[in-house]
């Protein structure tokens, strides 16, 4: 039972080692000429320490739901694509049905002005 | 593994619906002035349309139709209870129009929310499975969210779809949590497959998934202690949307309520019995006391819904096929109260706007003879007098809870109506002997007479000729759901 985890212990063993070689030659080889800005912390373009109550751009908000959505269409394509050859006809037009729903909501979405920045 | 094409002739309502609904949207966004009446009307016809279907599809079906794995079922329970929301659906999209060109609400996506709401209605109703009863439950939920908050520059239109958003959320939470703990007992969520795995009792641990689900399904019927969102979104979301939310979605939930106590867990009466009973009086009690206090018609009305529910949760209570014919007798009756009712309140125009107060219906009787008539006679329904169709609707309830032997709870049922009659009646009183301070200018509009005029037609004493059909058929439908 356990021995079956053992590949999981080699999988650790090399994350951690690759991760050190990384970090130890970004130590040792790379030139260091650091300034205020490249040493504070990033974070996604806001302040990193600051009060929470602040007002956003909702534009970035559509955005990350827009994002959302096509990041799970995604997530569903990928193993429809692997089990393609296994379920068929049916399976296959099953996610031509999703997709042909998912483009209405990008047709409206788009007429409604929700992708333009300005 | 492959499949063969599902039977898809049983969904060809909801298949309709579906495209329909993506069509008329592509036909609202795509025009550079997308008219919301024309839309309207388009969504009238597409939900008529459907109804038909449903009608002509039900003829050529036999029996109990199960399809997509399982997942959907569609019998004689299911016809009834859609025919319900479609009629619900179809008055709260008739019933809009002045209200939204009162308030400048020129949203096009109203009536397709409206239309898309429905089809998650109609796919509760039809579930099988947690799985599809879920889908269809959010479908159902988040464009009630929207609808909500429609009228978004409006502080208390927002306040009440955010409100009804976190509430909405919280309960599909704690449904989610029930359906996980029973899918972890049984190993399926099949409803079919539930009734067999559950016929000689169950493990404490469903028995707390159950109670997790009932929670869950009492938030969307509103039934005591999960009612504290109502009140709050009635009064806050625009007025017909409110009218919707009465009707239709109480309808649907309720069908939910059956269908999974029912489907899945016939042989636990006994577990699910004593929530239901506690879920009943309570909401009786809260809706019969607290309406009393309110001087918002619209606060009255979520009440009164409040109370309602309780009164139809006795029948579900009884836990047998005339209880279930009772519900269903009830969840009738009550749609078409309720939506006559919020009519009424949507032609409570005077010069100076909406009035949502009570005091404003002062003198009516004077005023505006048919609208008194009209309203007396649904608030004399609603509060269960004999002869009018809202007393049929409490008769076979106490009576399916007489004949289970839950006397306590019958009696306790006609105790809070007693008490109920006085608000509903104390309107008719200020309409009829209060002298008249506001003088209300009906919106011009066909389509609220003639709602107003139906339903104030069947809950009036004509509902003798009604009601032995509706029974009838109330007791086809609850013979499909408890064999």
């Amino acid at each position: 039972m356990l021995s079956e985890y053992f590949p999981i212990l080699v999988f650790i063993a090399i994350a951690i080692a690759m991760s050190l070689a990384f970090i130890g030659a970004a130590v040792l080889i790379a030139r260091q000429n650091p300034d205020q800005e490249k040493t504070s912390t990033y974070e996604c373009g806001f302040e990193a320490i600051d009060s929470a109550h602040i007002r956003f751009d909702v534009r970035f908000y559509l955005v990350a739901i827009l994002f959302i959505i096509f990041d799970l269409e995604v997530a569903f394509l990928f193993p429809w694509a692997v089990a393609l050859g296994d379920i068929g006809l049916y399976g296959f037009f099953s996610m031509v049905l999703f997709l042909a729903i998912l483009t209405v909501g990008f047709i409206y979405e788009w007429r409604k002005g929700a992708l333009e920045w300005e | 593994m492959r499949q063969a094409l599902p039977n898809l002739i049983s969904v060809y309502p909801e298949l309709l619906m579906a495209v329909g609904a993506m069509v008329l949207l592509l036909a609202g966004v795509i025009r550079k002035t997308p008219s919301i009446d024309r839309l309207s009307r388009l969504s009238v016809l597409l939900l008529l349309g459907t109804l038909l279907v449903l009608w002509l599809l039900f003829f050529r079906l036999e029996g109990r139709v199960v399809t997509f794995n399982g997942l959907f079922v569609m019998d004689a329970f299911g016809l009834f209870m859609k025919t319900l929301v479609l009629f619900g659906s179809i008055a709260a999209i008739l019933i809009s129009g002045p209200y939204l060109k009162e308030k400048q609400i020129s949203n096009y996506e109203y009536p397709i929310l409206i239309v898309l709401a429905t089809l998650g209605m109609m796919m509760m109703i039809s579930a099988n499975d947690f799985m599809s009863l879920y889908l269809g439950l959010e479908l159902q939920s988040l464009c009630l969210y929207v609808l909500a908050a429609i009228n978004r520059d409006r502080q208390r239109s927002s306040e009440a779809g955010l409100k009804y958003f976190v509430l909405g959320a919280l309960s599909s939470g704690l449904l989610l949590y029930g359906i996980s703990l029973i899918y972890g007992f049984a190993g399926s969520t099949s409803f079919d497959a539930l009734a067999l795995a559950f016929a000689d009792g169950a493990p404490t641990g469903v028995v707390v998934g159950i109670v997790f689900v009932v929670a869950g399904l009492a938030f969307k019927i509103s039934a005591v202690p999960f009612h504290m969102w109502t009140p709050d979104v009635y009064e806050g979301a625009p007025t017909p949307v409110a009218a919707f939310f009465a009707a239709a979605p109480k309808v649907a939930a309720m069908a939910l309520v059956l269908r999974v106590l029912f489907g899945s867990f016939p042989e636990l009466d006994e577990v699910w019995r004593q929530i239901i009973v506690l879920l009943s009086v309570l909401s009786m009690t809260l809706g019969a006391f607290v309406a009393i206090v309110q001087t918002n018609i619209k606060r009255l009305m979520a009440y009164s819904s409040i109370g309602h529910i309780g009164y139809a949760l006795i029948g579900v209570a009884a836990g047998t096929e005339m209880g279930v014919q009772g519900v269903l007798i009830y969840m009738a009756i009550y749609m078409t109260m309720t939506l006559g009712a919020f009519v009424c309140i949507l032609n409570m125009r005077s010069r100076d706007g909406m009035s949502e107060q009570i005091s404003d219906l002062a003198g009516l009787s004077e005023r505006d003879p048919m609208m008194a008539l009209a309203l007396a006679i649904l608030m004399f329904s609603l509060a269960g007098i004999p002869l009018l169709a809202g007393f049929f609707g409490k008769l076979y309830v106490f009576l399916a809870a007489v004949n289970a032997g839950l006397y306590t709870l019958a009696v306790f049922g006609v105790v809070t109506s007693v008490v109920a009659a006085y608000y509903y009646v104390r309107i008719v009183k200020i309409m009829y002997f209060d002298k008249p301070v506001v003088t209300f200018e009906r919106p011009e509009s066909k389509s609220l007479s003639m709602v107003l005029t139906i339903t104030a037609a069947v809950n009036s004493p004509l509902s003798f000729i009604l009601i032995g059909p509706l029974v009838q058929w109330a007791a086809v439908a609850a013979g499909a759901l408890v064999p």
